[in-house]
C-alpha cells in the first residue's frame, strides 16, 4: 500500500479540502503508480454564450413548441430542413447531421433539463460557477477540471491535461498544470521552436534541480509532443469562416493527439457565439451555422480518436439555457435549464436521459425557462465516478458543495 | 517532498552550482565572463547573495561594493550602511518598484535609502513627467460612472443588442461603435495603467495600486465594469493606496464598479415590494443578495478565518440593503422627468420616487418619450453620489436592528453602512489579514509571523495608516534578511512591466502586452474571482506560462513587438536589472549571438525572480 492509498483508506483524503492548494506538478510525487494499460479519458466542450438547447434536441411532437416559436421553430422530420428524428418525439437539429451516426450506434445521449441550480442569468457568473463547480460561491479559485486532475493518478506527463485555446480557462485553473495549444490549420512556429534559441535557454535552465527547471523541461516537452504529433497535419477548413476553420480543426487535431499520446487524461475546449438574442434562425441561419461547425468538429473528433473513442466520454455543456418562447427579435433570451450532451464509446447512448415535463407554462422555471431537474454536477459526478473511477470522497473534493443524493443520473454510461 | 530550492525560507534559487559558500568566496570572474559582465547588471540589480554577484558588474559601475558580505548565510546586520550598499539598494528597488531601470541604483545611492523611502511613501512629493500625467487624462479615468455609462456604455449596448448587424456595412458600423466606446474605455485604462507602471517615478504608489486593486478586485469582463474599471482604479484605489485603510474601504464600497461586480446593487430588503409602472415588468430587486457582504468580510477585511459566521454575513447583507447604483439611462432620465414635474408642481418635499421601480442602468430602458439619450444629464438632478456612481435607495433598505460580529447596529438607514465599515476596518482580524497580505506581496510567499505581528500592531495603533504599516515592514530585519531576497517569483504582470523597465522600452501600443498577459492567465483587469490575482510562485510558475515568457522575452529583446521599442543597445547590455546571476546564465549568454543576448537575459531564470 502506498501513501496515497493509505490516506484514502484512512479516510484522510478529504483533508486536502482543508489544506492550502499545493502546486502538485511542481513536486515530483512518487505515489500512485498509474494503472498500466490505457486509461479512460474525458473531454469537456464548453459552449459559451448559452446555446439554445431546444434547437439542439427539438420536442417536435409537442404542438406547444411550434406555438411559442413562430419564427425559429425547426420543422418536424421529413420536411425541408426539418429535424432528424431521434425517438419519435424529439429530433436532432438538421445541422447536427454529422453526429447522427453516433446516436444510431448508441454512443450519444442528452441529459434533458440539466444545468446549474444557481438562478443567475448572467453569462459571466454562470460560466464562472459552472467552471468552478461551486455555483453561488464566488471565491472558489480553482476549476473543477483541475481538482479532478488532482484526483487522477499522476502519470507525470506534461500533456496529461490538454487545453485547446490560447488561455488557461477557469475550469482548468489550479495547481495541476495543463498544456495549451491552438488548433490551427497550419502549425505556427514560436521563437522557442527555433533550435538555437531553445538550446540557449536550455543551457540556462538545465541542471538547476529546482522548480524553474522542471517547469522549463515540462513546457518544452509538451511543446515537442504537440508539435511532433501535429506536424504535417494540414487541416481542411470547413468553409471560409475563421471560426469554422478553427472548430473544424479542433476535432481532428485533438483526436489525433489523444490517440497517439496515451498519457492524455483530460482535454478541454470552448466554443463561442451561441448568444442568439437576434435572428437565431431555424433549420438554417446563425445558430445552424454554428451547429454545423460543432457537429463536424465532434464527428471528426470521434473518428480521429479511433479505438480511443471507446475509452472516452465527451461532455458538451453550456452555462444556462435560453427562453422557451422566442423574443421579438426572432431570437431567444437568457434562460435556465439546458441539455448536457454525452458522447463516446463509454456512453450508453441512443436514448435521452433526465426528466422532461413538457413546455407548458406550469412546467417551466419562472414560467419561461426550462427547469434544471438534474444538476450538472450530478451528470459530471456520475461520469467521472464510473468512467474515471473516483471514489465518493474524491468526488467531494471535485465538487465540495455538492452531495449527489437527489436526481442522480444512472445509466448514462455502459455498466 | 518539497525541494529545498523551492523553499522560500532558505532559497538561494540561483545558487547552483555556485551554492556552496566556499565556492562563492573564491569566485572570481573568469576571463570569458568579461564580455557579458558588462552586460548583466541592470537586469539583475545587485543583492547580498554575494557569491552570486558578478564582480565585474560592480566594477563596471565603478562602485564595487564596500559592504560585501563574505558569509552570505549570515543574517545581515540591518543598519544604514547595509541598506545603502548596492546589494541593499538593489533589494529595496526590487521590492518597491516594478523592476529596476538602468541607473536606478545610482539614483538611490545619491539620496540614500531613507530619503528614497520617504519620497516613495508620499508620492505627491515626486514630480510626474508630463507624459505620465497626460496618459491619465482620458474619459475612461476622469468621467463619472454615470456619464461613462451614458457616453460609452449605452451606445455599445445598443449596438450589441442589434445582433452584430445584417449587412457587412452594418456589421462594420456596429463594430466600430463598440470599439470606440466599450473597447476604447478598456484600452485607455489599460494604457494608462501600463504606462504608469513602467514610467512613473512613483513606483511604490503604482505597486500599492496594483496590490489594492487585487485586494478589492473587480473584473472588467463583467458587463458594465468594462467601462468602469479604469475609473474605479483611478478614483477609488490610487488616491488611497498609501493612505488610510478605512478610506479605501469606503471608496470601494460605494463605487459603482464594486456594487455591480458583487451584485450589491440588487441587494434589497426581503420585505420590499416594487411598484412597477408596467405590470408585466419584472423587478431586478428580489430580496437579499449576500455576495458583497460575504466578500467584504472574507476578502476585504476580516479574512476567511477572521472569526465571523454565516449569520454575520446575513446581518451585514441586511445592513447593505439599498446601497446600489445611481439610477441612470432610461430609468434615470424618466426619474428626472418625474421629479422635475413634481418639483414644478411643488410636490417634491422629499425624495419620492415611488412612481417607478428604478432599474439602474437598465439594459432596456423604458421609453417614455425620451429618445435623445445624448440629452445632457445634469448630475444634480440624479440622486446619489456622482463621483462614485452609487445611490442609497432607502425604500429598499432593511430598517431593522442588526448584529454584526458582536456589534449591534440600530436601523438608521445609510449611516449603518459607515458604522459597519468602521467596525470591520478596526477589527483585529483585519489588521492581521491586511498585514499578512502586504508581507506576502513585499517579503515572502509565506511571510514570517514575527513580521506580520509587528505590522498588524502598527495597523491597529495608527488606525490603519497604510504608509505606517509599510514603514514598519521596511524597517524590519525580516524584510532585509538574505532568505527574503530574490525569493519572489514574478507574476506575469510584474514580469512584463519589469522587462519593459529593464529595456527602457517606449510603448506606443499596449495590445501585444495585453495579449501576453491574457495568454499568461493574468489578463489586465479581468480576474474573474473577487479574491484578485495571487502573487505567489505557486500560483504563477507553470510550464506553459514559463515557455510563454521565453517567447515574449525573445520577441521583446529582438524589438519584434509592434509598437514597442526597446532602447537601442548594441551590446544588449540590460543586465543591470538582475540582482544575481549564475554562471550557467552567464555562460549561456556568452555563447549566444549578440543579437540574442538581451532576450536571453529577459528569459533567464534570474529575471523571473525578484
Amino acid at each position: 500500500m502506498n501513501r496515497r492509498d493509505f490516506l484514502k483508506t484512512a479516510g484522510l483524503a478529504t483533508a486536502s479540502l482543508l489544506m492550502p492548494q499545493v502546486n502538485v506538478w511542481a513536486k515530483t510525487s512518487g505515489s500512485a503508480a498509474s494503472n498500466s494499460g490505457p486509461t479512460n479519458k474525458l473531454v469537456v466542450v464548453f459552449l459559451r454564450g448559452a446555446i439554445d438547447g431546444l434547437s439542439v434536441v427539438v420536442p417536435y411532437s409537442d404542438p406547444n413548441y411550434y406555438k411559442v416559436r413562430n419564427n425559429i421553430a425547426i420543422p418536424p422530420p421529413g420536411n425541408q430542413l426539418g429535424v432528424l428524428d431521434l425517438d419519435g418525439h424529439f429530433g436532432l437539429h438538421p445541422a447536427l447531421e454529422p453526429i447522427l451516426p453516433l446516436w444510431k450506434n448508441k454512443s450519444l445521449s442528452f441529459v434533458l433539463n440539466s444545468g446549474s441550480p444557481d438562478p443567475t442569468r448572467s453569462h459571466f457568473d454562470a460560466q464562472d460557477y459552472m467552471e468552478s463547480g461551486c455555483p453561488g460561491r464566488k471565491a472558489t479559485s480553482t476549476g473543477w477540471l483541475n481538482r479532478l486532475l488532482a484526483q487522477l493518478p499522476d502519470n507525470h506527463s506534461p500533456v496529461r491535461a490538454l487545453n485547446i485555446g490560447s488561455t488557461t480557462p477557469r475550469i482548468l485553473q489550479g495547481p495541476v498544470a495543463s498544456a495549451t495549444f491552438k488548433a490551427e490549420l497550419k502549425r505556427r512556429r514560436s521563437p522557442i521552436d527555433n533550435e538555437v534559441i531553445a538550446s540557449s535557454f536550455e543551457r540556462m535552465y538545465e541542471g538547476r534541480g529546482d522548480s524553474l527547471e522542471r517547469a522549463f523541461q515540462d513546457g518544452m516537452e509538451a511543446r515537442t509532443t504537440i508539435n511532433e504529433k501535429l506536424s504535417g497535419e494540414q487541416m481542411q477548413a470547413n468553409g471560409g469562416a475563421i471560426q469554422a476553420a478553427r472548430f473544424g480543426a479542433f476535432g481532428k487535431q485533438l483526436g489525433k493527439l489523444m490517440r497517439e499520446e496515451p498519457k492524455v487524461q483530460v482535454a478541454f475546449l470552448d466554443l463561442g457565439g451561441f448568444d442568439t438574442h437576434v435572428n437565431q434562425g431555424n433549420g438554417k441561419g446563425q445558430l445552424a451555422n454554428h451547429l454545423q461547425v460543432l457537429g463536424h468538429g465532434l464527428s471528426d473528433l470521434a473518428e480521429s480518436l479511433g479505438d480511443t473513442y471507446q475509452r472516452t466520454v465527451i461532455l458538451v455543456m453550456s452555462e444556462f439555457g435560453r427562453t422557451v418562447k422566442e423574443n421579438g427579435n426572432n431570437g431567444t433570451d437568457h434562460g435556465h435549464g439546458n441539455f448536457i450532451w454525452a458522447l463516446g464509446g463509454a456512453v450508453q447512448g441512443g436514448k435521452l436521459m433526465g426528466y422532461w415535463d413538457g413546455i407548458t407554462d406550469r412546467a417551466l422555471y419562472e414560467g419561461r425557462d426550462l427547469p434544471v431537474r438534474t444538476d450538472f454536477r450530478s451528470v459530471v459526478s456520475s461520469v467521472i465516478g464510473e468512467h474515471l473511477q473516483l471514489s465518493s470522497r474524491q468526488l467531494q473534493t471535485v465538487f465540495p458543495d455538492f452531495s449527489s443524493n437527489s436526481d442522480t443520473v444512472t445509466g448514462l454510461l455502459k455498466g | 517532498m518539497t525541494n529545498s530550492a523551492d523553499n522560500p525560507t532558505n532559497a538561494r534559487p540561483y545558487a547552483r552550482p555556485y551554492a556552496r559558500p566556499k565556492a562563492r568566496q573564491n569566485t572570481r570572474p573568469k576571463a570569458r565572463q568579461k564580455v557579458t559582465h558588462t552586460f548583466m547588471a541592470v537586469l539583475l540589480g545587485l543583492s547580498a547573495d554575494a557569491g552570486l554577484i558578478c564582480n565585474e558588474v560592480l566594477a563596471k559601475a565603478g562602485k564595487a561594493s564596500q559592504t560585501r558580505i563574505d558569509r552570505p548565510d549570515a543574517v545581515p546586520k540591518v543598519d544604514s550602511a547595509m541598506k545603502n550598499s548596492r546589494e541593499g539598494i538593489a533589494h529595496l528597488l526590487n521590492r518597491t518598484t516594478y523592476g529596476m531601470r538602468p541607473g536606478d541604483i545610482e539614483r538611490v545611492q545619491a539620496i540614500g535609502v531613507e530619503q528614497y523611502l520617504k519620497e516613495q511613501l508620499s508620492p505627491e512629493s515626486i514630480p510626474l513627467p508630463s507624459a505620465v500625467a497626460q496618459v491619465a487624462q482620458v474619459p475612461a479615468l476622469t468621467e463619472t460612472p454615470l456619464s461613462l455609462f451614458l457616453n460609452y456604455g449605452k451606445p455599445a449596448l445598443k449596438a450589441l443588442s442589434q445582433g452584430g448587424g445584417k449587412t457587412p456595412e452594418e456589421k462594420k458600423a456596429l463594430g466600430k461603435v463598440v470599439r470606440e466606446t466599450y473597447g476604447k474605455m478598456y484600452q485607455d485604462a489599460a494604457k494608462a495603467h501600463l504606462t504608469r507602471a513602467v514610467d512613473s517615478p512613483r513606483q511604490l504608489q503604482e505597486l500599492m495600486t496594483d496590490f489594492w486593486f487585487n485586494h478589492f478586485n473587480v473584473s472588467s469582463d463583467k458587463g458594465l465594469d468594462h467601462i468602469w474599471t479604469g475609473q474605479y482604479e483611478e478614483s477609488a484605489i490610487r488616491p488611497y493606496a498609501l493612505g488610510r485603510f478605512r478610506d479605501l474601504l469606503g471608496a470601494t464600497a460605494h463605487h459603482a464598479a464594486m456594487l455591480f461586480y458583487l451584485d450589491n446593487w440588487q441587494n434589497t430588503a426581503a420585505a420590499y415590494r416594487p411598484v412597477l409602472n408596467n405590470p408585466k415588468a419584472k423587478s431586478k430587486f428580489k430580496g437579499i443578495n449576500e455576495n458583497y457582504a460575504r466578500e467584504l468580510m472574507e476578502l476585504h477585511t476580516l479574512g476567511v478565518d477572521g472569526g465571523y459566521t454565516q449569520k454575520d454575513v446575513q446581518e451585514l447583507a441586511r445592513v447593505l440593503t439599498g446601497l446600489g447604483l445611481q439610477p441612470g439611462g432610461g430609468a434615470g432620465l424618466a426619474l428626472r422627468n418625474v421629479m422635475q414635474r413634481r418639483q414644478a408642481a411643488g410636490q417634491l418635499g422629499q425624495m419620492q420616487t415611488n412612481s417607478i421601480d428604478m432599474q439602474p442602468f437598465s439594459r432596456r430602458p423604458r421609453q417614455r418619450g425620451i429618445r435623445n439619450y445624448g440629452d445632457a444629464v445634469s448630475a444634480s438632478t440624479i440622486p446619489g453620489n456622482p463621483k462614485t456612481g452609487s445611490f442609497f435607495d432607502a425604500r429598499r433598505h432593511d430598517t431593522g436592528t442588526k448584529v454584526v460580529v458582536g456589534h449591534t447596529i440600530q436601523g438608521s438607514g445609510e449611516r449603518e453602512i459607515e458604522e459597519a465599515l468602521d467596525i470591520l476596518s478596526r477589527h483585529p482580524s483585519t489588521a492581521r489579514h491586511i498585514s499578512y497580505k502586504l508581507a506576502q506581496y513585499f517579503v515572502a510567499d509565506k511571510p514570517p509571523d514575527s513580521l506580520v505581528q509587528k505590522m498588524a500592531a502598527t495597523f491597529t495603533r495608527t488606525d490603519g495608516q497604510i504608509a505606517e504599516v509599510l514603514t514598519t515592514m521596511f524597517d524590519s530585519d525580516e524584510f532585509w534578511s538574505n532568505a527574503n531576497r530574490n525569493n519572489k517569483f514574478k507574476s506575469p504582470h510584474r514580469y512584463v512591466i519589469s522587462s519593459l523597465r529593464a529595456t527602457d522600452a517606449t510603448i506606443d501600443n499596449v495590445l501585444p502586452l495585453l495579449a501576453f498577459l491574457k495568454q499568461a492567465g493574468q489578463p489586465l483587469y479581468k480576474c474573474l474571482t473577487p479574491d484578485g490575482y495571487k502573487n505567489t510562485k505557486e500560483a504563477w510558475l507553470n510550464p506553459d506560462s514559463l515557455i510563454n515568457r521565453l517567447n515574449f522575452a525573445t520577441a521583446l529583446g529582438a524589438n519584434r513587438l509592434p509598437g514597442i521599442r526597446v532602447s537601442a543597445n548594441p551590446k544588449g547590455d540590460v543586465t543591470d536589472s538582475l540582482s544575481t546571476i549564475s554562471e550557467k546564465t552567464v555562460s549561456a549568454i556568452e555563447q549566444a549571438q549578440p543579437q540574442l543576448r538581451q532576450s536571453l537575459v529577459l528569459g533567464s531564470p534570474e529575471f523571473m525572480m525578484y
